[in-house]
């Protein structure tokens, strides 16, 4: 069996490949799927603050549409995710465009533009606090200048503590969308634009009838990147507004870890975890096959 | 010393069959090249050779010593690779001696062996500089050293000297040639280079479709062609392809070109081929026939009818050492070699002489030589 | 000067990523009554170090009063094995799914693709009982690292991967033919060419394992927290006046391995966001 299993696949260094890749095939299939499959029985039963095979259908679910936290959570995930991913890379973008003029000290720039994907996001939560921080921070600053009936509290607002999210992510990844943009940008052949400019096109024009056009890959590639780290953000707003105030600035990450390790409610915090799956898949896998349909 | 044996070589990929019961036999130390178009399936044979693909059925023997199943290290063969496989991160030296460290050859003999190798290729000065330093040329008679440092029973080239230009190329080519001549062994050269396989070849195998087209010596390839694909494939220009009808004629057996209008040219067959056509009186064949065969009057050998037809000249390519002549044969475009003293002029007729006697005849349904 | 506007948002945008940095930084060096007098923007009168000392070894952290430092021990203790191991497996995986390929190699390369996408809660449950069962539950070694090598691996194998494809075959084959197996062509072939990829793997791992939070707070018990837990831990304690310039020396702490490893090997860094992150 052995010889013949050697034979077929060619040397007893074929075998050696496949026993050193079977522990992090086995380790993928475990404590990737394995789990996620887990964490789907999880929540259907009634697990509390320890696993319970007590099953009960679908009444986690139940639980978890039916509060209002659940749909604070969602909404916030809705207009962080939708203003973060769209200002960040809009940002991005301009940012490559200007880097991309040639540029003198574009090294400089990109360094301090980029220097925020370095650090931890909690340590970004806490700067912005501080920051933002009415008696301290941007309204106290303006208010110095004269302005002195300047409100900028949203911190401490309900209704608009999630927007300083959204502020202190795009701070944090618009360098990175710029990286990707750039990269998108060298990518483009200069015979093309070159081609354009024979043809009589301004930059304004070569910009958005052929350079753009041709970074359509690059959109895709930050879109799916900005989005996964939009509802996969947790550190930062845990750190910056820790959810609140009250539980205003909650999205799914936080409502997961809180009903899981917190409340102890695991059915429903797995019954939350699966929702999040499904939101990335949603958002996902659209454009995965949009982007493989193009491919073809 | 070295004979290799492959026998009914077959190999698949899933449904996909792309050699179809491969049979050569090679006598001791002799220099096989295979050649055929790209998909051939010739680098495929090589790898299998090498124990880098496994053969779905078939034999391989060297010298006897089945090969089937062992890995390449346990093969006693050496390659070189198209893109010469230098290992980047190591000196010239040490590429040369990784082969014989990872066989745990002793210190001093390696160093000897590594001498001789440097010594025999002109690469001393090399020794110490990595691949990226070196240029094509030398970058190829590296990937030889460490080849021949195995003295292995057999080599394997893979499209050698594809990557090199055309000038290097030729002295590498005789370089290789001589080398053989020196280690006496066993070499397989695949190669889709017919002027490589011609020149270096003792033995040639064309391949096509998965398939040995023929096997045999340059000699018999190039004239005795098995069938219309060897014909086409080896010779550069190719081979002229006609199609001809046989017909009785008050002088014997003709060929009158298919298509022709009005009374046509009528190209006679030489007697030892009519036994062979009288079968296809009436019936359209391919008749072949090589540019050099189509040439100046007068450069017939001694009892060698020629015959000779008047045509126009539409193009000619002066190559140097000859010249070609595109003309037209009652409609049907043919190449003619001539010799370049020859006075031509395009638009003027021009009197060629064609030698009938190494004419070649094929079916033209399947290519199978008829004549 | 067509192109001052250019240089003009450029600087714009760069006082921008700067200004939290910068704050961070002078209200780091002030006292108390200095925060409460100036403005934020204001340079300290004078460079105070209390709150660093403070921060470093002073501040009560859950229920230990020792400052930062424990925890930031902790996060070298943790991330020095997780990123050689996840990097070195990785590697191994790398050669193989690009130079020993069987059938099936593809399914695993989706699966492992996969495995760089999903939201981290969805395993947050299994694995803390697995851990629990395991009973490492809570600690740093080896039960986090254990959890960062998991979910690294598909990362740090994707990223050899994609940098082995680019290596030509030909070289494994002559090596064969030369008589290497498995490891020996790994070691003498693969890994003198492999500089580059290993110092973009490990220092995207390093990064990540580092500021990661979610799997510090989840994991690990009090005194067994990543600094990134204990920073925040530090700034939510409920005290009397809340010490904004300790807050900011210990996130600046926090801050430092990873900023200075970008700002001594930031080209490694980009090329791990832009090459390894997207491609495949």
């Amino acid at each position: 069996m052995a010889h013949s299993l050697m034979q077929r696949v060619g040397g007893k260094d074929q075998v050696i490949a496949g026993l050193m890749l079977s522990p992090t095939v086995l380790a993928a299939i475990f404590f990737i799927y394995a789990f996620i499959l887990w964490t789907v029985w999880l929540s259907l039963t009634r697990s509390t603050i320890l696993p319970s095979n007590h099953f009960i259908g679908l009444a986690n679910y139940h639980d978890l549409f039916g509060s209002s936290r659940w749909w604070r959570s969602l909404s916030n995930l809705g207009i962080f995710g939708g203003l973060y991913v769209a200002i960040s890379m809009a940002i991005g973008l301009l940012l490559a465009i200007l880097l991309d003029q040639r540029i003198r000290g574009e090294r400089l720039f990109q360094v301090v533009f980029l220097y925020p994907m370095a650090i931890s996001a909690v340590v970004t939560g806490v700067a912005w606090r501080w920051l933002l921080d009415p008696n301290f921070g941007v309204q106290a600053i303006v208010r110095s200048l004269g302005f002195t009936h300047f409100q900028f509290a949203w911190i401490d607002d309900p209704n608009f503590a999630i927007y300083t999210v959204v502020i202190a992510a795009v701070w944090q990844t618009s360098g990175f969308m710029m990286a990707i943009f750039l990269a998108g940008l060298r990518g483009i052949s200069p015979d093309i634009v070159k081609a354009a400019r024979i043809d009589g096109a301004g930059t304004l024009r070569i910009y958005r009838r052929v350079i753009l056009p041709n970074l359509a890959p690059t959109f895709f590639v930050a879109f799916i990147l900005s989005a996964g780290l939009a509802i996969k953000a947790f550190g930062l707003i845990i750190a910056l507004t820790g959810g609140g105030p009250g539980y205003s600035t909650n999205v799914p990450t936080i409502f997961m870890y809180v009903f899981s390790f917190e409340r102890g409610e695991m059915g429903v915090g797995a019954a939350s975890a699966l929702i999040m799956l499904a939101i990335m898949m949603v958002v996902v896998v659209p454009f995965v096959i949009l982007d493989a349909r193009r491919k073809v | 010393m070295g004979k290799l044996i492959l026998q009914d070589i077959h190999k698949s990929y899933g449904k996909d069959e792309v050699l179809h019961g491969i049979n050569i036999e090679t006598g001791e130390n002799q220099f096989l090249v295979l050649i055929g178009p790209s998909g051939c399936g010739k680098t495929t044979l090589l790898n299998i050779i090498a124990g880098l693909e496994q053969e779905s059925g078939g034999d391989i023997l060297l010298n006897d010593r089945r090969l089937n199943g062992l890995s390449p290290k346990d093969r006693d063969i050496a390659m070189v690779f198209q893109s010469y496989a230098l290992y980047p991160s190591m000196t010239v030296r040490n590429n040369i001696l990784f082969a014989l460290e990872n066989r745990k050859v002793p210190k001093a003999e390696r160093e000897q062996i590594l001498m001789d190798v440097a010594r025999m290729l002109q690469i001393e000065h090399l020794l110490d500089r990595r691949p990226r330093q070196l240029s094509g040329g030398q970058q190829q008679r590296v990937a030889i050293g460490r080849a021949i440092a195995r003295r292995p029973t057999l080599f394997l080239f893979d499209e050698p000297l594809s990557n090199l230009d055309a000038k290097l190329r030729v002295e590498m080519r005789s370089e290789i040639k001589r080398l053989h001549q020196q280690l006496q062994t066993s070499m397989v050269y695949v190669t889709h280079d017919q002027i490589e396989a011609m020149t270096m070849g003792d033995l040639i195998a064309v391949m096509n479709e998965g398939i040995i087209q023929q096997l045999g010596s340059p000699e018999s390839i190039y004239n005795d062609p098995a069938n219309r694909f060897v014909a086409g494939f080896m010779g550069s220009p190719s081979m002229n392809f006609l199609p001809v009808v046989p017909r009785e004629e008050t002088s014997g057996l003709c060929l009158r070109v298919a298509g022709a209008e009005g009374d046509g040219n009528l190209l006679p067959i030489p007697p030892k081929m009519q036994g062979a056509l009288r079968s296809q009186l009436g019936r359209r064949i391919t008749l072949g026939i090589r540019p050099e065969q189509i040439t100046d009057p007068g450069s017939a050998r001694e009892g060698e009818a020629l015959h000779s037809i008047e045509l126009d000249v539409e193009l000619l390519e002066p190559t140097g050492p000859d010249t070609l002549v595109f003309t037209r044969l009652d409609g049907h475009s043919l190449v003619a070699r001539v010799h370049p003293s020859t006075y031509l002029q395009i638009g003027s007729r021009c009197t060629l002489s064609f030698h009938m006697e190494r004419a070649v005849f094929f079916d033209p349904e399947n290519g199978s030589r008829l004549a | 000067m067509r192109r001052l506007p250019i240089y003009l948002l450029l600087t714009l945008a760069a006082l921008f990523f700067l200004l939290p940095l910068y704050i961070m930084l002078v209200t780091s060096f002030k006292t108390m009554p200095e925060i409460y007098n100036q403005g934020i923007l204001a340079l300290p009168r004078q460079f105070d170090l209390y709150a660093w000392r403070h921060a470093w070894s002073g501040a009560t952290i859950g229920a230990s009063n020792q400052g930062i430092h424990p925890f930031f021990i902790n996060s070298f203790e943790l991330v020095i094995p997780a990123v050689i191991i996840s990097t070195a497996i990785g590697a191994i995986n790398g050669y193989i799914l690009t130079h020993w390929r069987f059938r099936g190699a593809n399914i695993i390369f989706y699966l492992l693709l996969l495995g760089t996408v999903f939201p981290f809660q969805i395993i947050l449950l299994p694995m803390a009982w697995v851990q629990g069962k395991l009973h490492i539950a809570g600690t740093l070694i080896p039960g986090l690292v254990m959890v960062h090598i998991i979910y690294g691996l598909a990362f740090t194998t994707l990223f050899f991967r994609n940098y082995y494809v680019g290596i030509p075959h030909d070289l494994v084959r002559a090596a064969r033919v030369d008589g290497a197996g498995f490891f020996r062509i790994f070691w003498r072939v693969m890994l003198p060419l492999s500089t580059p990829i290993i110092m973009v793997t490990a220092i995207w791992q390093f990064t990540m394992i580092w500021n990661n939070f979610l799997f510090g707070v989840v994991f690990t018990n009090s005194d067994q927290q990543p600094v990134t837990v204990a920073i925040n831990d530090l700034v939510d304690t409920v005290t009397s006046v809340h010490m904004w310039n300790v807050d900011m020396a210990a996130a600046l702490i926090a801050a430092i391995p990873t900023l200075v490893v970008y700002l001594l090997a930031g080209k490694y860094f980009v090329r791990g966001l832009t090459g390894g992150a997207v491609k495949g």
